[in-house]
C-alpha cells in the first residue's frame, strides 16, 4: 500500500492545482477529516488510517483474512435499518416476482435479476440525493427502484407497456429516468463506465465553469458493473481519467464472482479488483457486498469524498448472484456448494438479525413492511397488465430529440410534417 | 506518450505534404456572386468553434491534442487560450473512454464537441456513437436528448495505407439517431458545424483534411455570427440541365471540375452539394434528377451499400419514369486504401472518372480503353 499511496501523491499533486479549484466556490467544509483524502494528500507511506479505510473482508480470496476485524457494524438508527430493510425487500420481492412473469411470457428477451446482490444497491442508492446519477448495466431493474423509480413505472416497462418509465422503448436492460438521474441501464460489457464518468465530469465542469453547483457540494455519480467489466479497456480508461481529473464518481465493482460462466477466478490475473484503484491513484475499497451495514459504511466515505471534490473511489464490494445470469441461463457452471455458501449469508436475513438482535424494530414491524412489499409489486403487476401497449405512432417518436432529423421528404417538405408520421405510418 | 508521438508523426508531416500536393482551388468553378472576403476551411471551423463557445458556455471541446498542441490539424488554435483548459481538454489517447465520457456529459447537460484526430479512430469509439449516443433518446423516450457533435477529418488522406484513410459516411449514415454532415467549402464549414453544435441531437461531422488548408470566398451574411446552414438541406453549387452530379465533401470540388470539363463538351451538369448525408435531401436530387433526367453519384467511400446506393434508390422510388438513363455510380475502389501513391490514385474516384460517367449518362461515346 506503501506504493499505492506514493504514487497518488506523487500524480495528484500537479492536477489538483491546474484543476481550477481555486476559482470554483467552495466546498463543504471537513474535506480533511476523510483518512482517503488525508492519506492522498500527504503521500505518507505508512498512514494507518489507509490500512483502516480499505476494509477488506472477503472470505473467499485468500490473505485477506487479517482485515476482517477491521470492518465493525456502524451504528444505525432504526429509521435508516428500516428503510434499508424496506428497499432490499422491495429489490428481492421485485425481481422474484420478475421471473413469475417472465416465465408467464409477461416478459422477454432478456433478463437479468438481482437478487442476493440487494445489499449493494441499497447500501450505495439509498444515501444519494435526487440529483446524484447512477448508470447502471443490464442488470438494472433495482438499482432503478433504489433510485426511487416507481416500482409500477419499471414493471410496466418490463411488460413492454406505454406506462413504463421508458414508455416501452427500452425495456429490461435500460432503464432510464430523467427525474431521478438515472442514467440508464447498459446492455455491453463496460459501455455504462465511461457514460457515468461523463455524468461525473459535468457536475464538475457545472460547479466549476457554470457555477452551478448545490450547497452540499457536487453532484455525485455512482456507477455500477461487475466482476468481468474490469478486465475490459474502458474500466481502465475510466479509472485513468476520473482520477486524472478528480471527478466525483465512485466506481462500485458489483463482484459477484461469475461473468455469466466465466468464474472471475479463471479470467482475471488479480482478481482482487479493488487494487487497481491505488494503482491510479485512488482509493481501492473490498468491502463484504452481503452486509449492507459494511457496503452502506464505506458508500458514506467514498460518496463524501466525491461531493467535497476529491474524486473518485474504486469499491469491490464481494457478492453473489443468487440466480442464474439471466433467466435464459441454465447455471450448470457454479458448484451447489458455493450458492449455499452464500445462500447462508443472505444480506436480507442479516439485516433482519441484526436489527432484531439491535433491538431497532420488532418481528412483526419487519413483517409489516414485507406484507407492504408484497402488495407493492401485487399492485405494480397489475398496473403493468392493465396498462396498454405502447400505441403505433410511438414507434417514430424519438428517434431524434429534434423530429426534423427525419430529413426532408421528395415532396419538398419536413418528412415529420407528414400526418402519417404522427400516426407511426409514414415511410421513413 | 509513445502513442501520442507516433500519431503525430503519422499526421504532422503529412498535412504539409498534402497542402504542397494541393492543385489550386478552381475558383472560377463556383458561382458565387458576392463574395467579398476568402476564408479557408480551418479558419471557418475554428471561428465557428470559437464563436459557438463564446455563445453557451455548456459547449466545450475534448479530444486529443486539442488544447496545449492546438489540435493535430490546428483546428482548435487558440481556444485553450481564450476558454481556458477546463472547456478545451486534452484527453489521454482512450477514444472508448472520452468518446463516452462526452456521451455522459450530453446526457447530463452539456453540449461536447468530441475531436477524433481522425474519424478512422471513432472505430474505437463506436460502441458509444451507435449505443450509447445514437439510440438514447428512443430507448429513454424522449426523457435523454444527447447534444453532442463528433468531429474531425474523414475520408481518403495521403500515403497514409489502409487505416487511416477511409470514409464513415456511410457507417454512420446508417443509423438512426444520428445526423452525418459533410461539409465541402467554408461557408459549408461554418455553418454545419455551428448548426450542428446547437442542434439537440448527437451529429457526426466528416471533415477532410485535404480541405482545410483550401480557400473558398465568403460572403458578409457567413461571416456573422448568427449564421447557419440549415441540417438535411443540398446545395446547388452549379445549375445544369443534361446531367445531374452528387457529391459531398471533397468530391464536391471534383464534380465541380468534371463539370467545367463537360461544359467545353457541350453538357451542362448540375452539381449537387449534399452538405448532410443524414438527413438526405431527397428533395432536392429528386428535383434535379427531374430536371435532367441524368443522374451520376459520386462518392469517395467503397461501393456497396453506399451513399449512391441510397440515392439511386431514391430516385427510383420518386422519379423512375424520368430517368432516361442508367443511374451512374462513382466510388471508391472496393479495396482497403493501398499505399503506393499510383495504386491510391486508382482508388479514389478523380475528375476524368466523372467526367466519363456523365458522358455515358448522356450516350456520348467514351473510348474503350477509358471505361475500364
Amino acid at each position: 500500500m506503501a506504493a499505492a499511496s506514493f504514487t497518488a501523491a506523487k500524480f495528484l499533486a500537479p492536477v489538483a492545482a491546474r484543476s481550477g479549484g481555486e476559482r470554483a466556490p467552495p466546498l463543504p467544509a471537513g474535506a480533511s477529516s476523510s483518512s482517503f483524502a488525508r492519506t492522498l494528500r500527504r503521500g505518507g507511506a505508512h498512514h494507518p488510517r489507509l490500512r483502516t479505510a480499505l476494509a477488506v473482508s472477503s472470505d473467499v480470496l485468500a490473505g485477506n483474512k487479517a482485515a476482517h476485524a477491521a470492518a465493525s457494524n456502524p451504528a444505525v438508527t432504526r429509521e435508516e435499518a428500516l428503510e434499508l430493510y424496506e428497499d432490499m425487500v422491495l429489490g428481492r420481492v421485485f425481481e422474484d416476482m420478475c421471473a413469475q412473469m417472465y416465465y408467464r411470457g409477461k416478459m422477454f428477451g432478456f433478463v437479468h435479476l438481482y437478487n442476493g446482490q440487494e445489499a449493494v444497491s441499497t447500501g450505495f442508492i439509498k444515501l444519494l440525493n435526487q440529483a446524484d446519477c447512477v448508470v447502471s448495466t443490464y442488470r438494472d431493474h433495482v438499482h432503478a427502484l433504489s433510485k426511487g423509480v416507481p416500482p409500477r413505472s419499471v414493471m410496466a416497462e418490463l411488460f413492454g407497456k406505454a406506462t413504463g418509465c421508458c414508455r416501452g422503448q427500452g425495456g429490461s436492460m435500460h432503464m432510464f429516468s430523467a427525474p431521478h438521474n438515472l442514467l440508464g441501464g447498459f446492455a455491453f460489457i463496460g459501455e455504462g463506465i465511461p457514460v457515468a464518468t461523463g455524468a461525473a465530469f459535468a457536475a464538475k465542469y457545472r460547479h466549476e465553469v457554470l457555477k452551478e453547483s448545490g450547497p452540499d457540494g457536487l453532484d455525485v455519480t455512482v456507477a455500477f458493473f461487475g466482476d468481468g467489466t474490469c478486465n475490459n479497456g474502458q474500466f481502465f480508461e475510466c479509472l485513468n481519467m476520473a482520477q486524472l481529473w478528480k471527478l466525483p464518481i465512485v466506481f462500485v465493482v458489483e463482484n459477484n464472482l461469475w461473468a455469466i460462466g466465466m468464474s472471475h477466478l479463471r479470467a482475471t490475473s488479480d482478481p482482487e479488483i479493488w487494487k487497481k484503484g491505488p494503482a491510479f491513484g485512488m482509493p481501492g475499497v473490498h468491502v463484504d457486498g452481503m452486509d449492507v451495514l459494511k457496503v452502506r459504511e464505506v458508500a458514506k466515505e467514498a460518496i463524501e469524498r466525491a461531493r467535497r471534490g476529491e474524486g473518485p473511489t474504486l469499491v469491490e464490494c464481494e457478492t453473489y448472484r443468487f440466480r442464474g445470469h439471466s433467466l435464459a441461463d441454465p447455471d450448470e457452471l457454479r458448484k451447489p456448494d458455493e450458492k449455499s455458501h452464500y445462500a447462508a449469508r443472505d444480506s436480507i436475513t442479516a439485516l433482519k438479525k441484526y436489527i432484531i438482535e439491535e433491538n431497532l424494530a420488532t418481528e412483526s414491524e419487519l413483517k409489516s413492511i414485507e406484507k407492504k412489499i408484497d402488495d407493492i409489486v401485487e399492485e405494480a403487476v397489475e398496473f403493468a397488465d392493465a396498462s396498454p401497449h405502447p400505441p403505433r405512432s410511438q414507434l417514430l417518436e424519438n428517434v431524434f430529440a429534434d423530429p426534423k432529423g427525419f430529413g426532408i421528404g421528395p415532396d419538398g417538405k419536413y418528412r415529420c410534417e407528414d400526418p402519417k408520421f404522427t400516426q407511426g405510418t409514414a415511410q421513413v | 506518450m509513445l502513442g501520442a508521438a507516433r500519431r503525430q508523426l503519422g499526421s504532422g508531416p503529412m498535412l504539409g505534404q498534402v497542402l504542397r500536393r494541393l492543385r489550386p482551388a478552381a475558383a472560377a468553378a463556383r458561382g458565387y456572386s458576392a463574395a467579398v472576403k476568402e476564408m479557408n476551411v480551418r479558419d471557418a471551423l475554428n471561428s465557428a468553434l470559437d464563436e459557438e463557445m463564446s455563445a453557451d458556455p455548456s459547449v466545450f471541446l475534448m479530444g486529443e491534442e486539442v488544447g496545449e498542441y492546438q489540435g493535430a490539424y490546428k483546428i482548435s488554435k487558440g481556444l485553450l487560450d481564450k476558454y481556458g483548459p477546463d472547456r478545451v481538454l486534452d484527453t489521454p489517447i482512450t477514444e472508448a473512454g472520452f468518446t463516452g465520457i462526452g456521451v455522459g456529459a450530453a446526457y447530463h447537460g452539456l453540449r461536447p464537441i468530441v475531436e477524433f484526430m481522425t474519424f478512422n479512430f471513432s472505430m474505437q469509439a463506436i460502441d458509444h456513437i451507435i449505443n450509447s449516443a445514437a439510440k438514447s433518446n428512443y430507448m429513454s423516450a424522449g426523457q435523454i436528448s444527447v447534444p453532442i457533435v463528433f468531429r474531425g477529418p474523414n475520408g481518403a488522406a495521403a500515403g497514409v495505407g489502409a487505416q487511416h484513410s477511409q470514409c464513415y459516411a456511410a457507417w454512420y449514415a446508417h443509423v438512426p439517431g444520428l445526423k452525418v454532415l459533410t461539409p465541402y467549402s467554408a461557408e459549408d464549414a461554418r455553418g454545419l458545424l455551428k448548426a450542428a453544435i446547437r442542434d439537440p441531437d448527437p451529429v457526426i461531422f466528416l471533415e477532410n483534411e485535404l480541405l482545410y488548408g483550401e480557400s473558398f470566398p465568403v460572403s458578409a451574411e457567413v461571416l456573422d455570427s448568427s449564421f447557419c446552414v440549415p441540417i438535411g438541406k443540398a446545395k446547388i453549387e452549379r445549375e445544369g440541365k443534361d446531367v445531374t452530379i452528387t457529391a459531398y465533401s471533397k468530391m464536391v470540388g471534383y464534380a465541380l471540375q468534371a463539370a467545367e470539363v463537360l461544359s467545353k463538351e457541350g453538357i451542362s451538369a448540375e452539381v449537387i452539394n449534399l452538405r448532410s448525408i443524414r438527413p438526405l435531401d431527397r428533395d432536392a436530387i429528386n428535383a434535379s434528377v427531374r430536371k435532367t433526367n441524368r443522374l451520376v453519384t459520386v462518392e469517395e467511400g467503397f461501393p456497396q451499400h453506399g451513399i449512391g446506393a441510397e440515392i439511386c434508390m431514391s430516385v427510383v422510388e420518386e422519379s423512375f419514369e424520368y430517368l432516361d438513363a442508367p443511374v451512374e455510380r462513382i466510388a471508391g475502389a472496393d479495396v482497403p486504401m493501398p499505399y503506393a501513391a499510383n495504386l491510391e490514385r486508382m482508388a479514389v474516384p478523380q475528375v476524368d472518372d466523372i467526367v466519363r460517367a456523365a458522358k455515358r449518362a448522356c450516350y456520348r461515346a467514351v473510348p474503350v480503353a477509358a471505361t475500364a
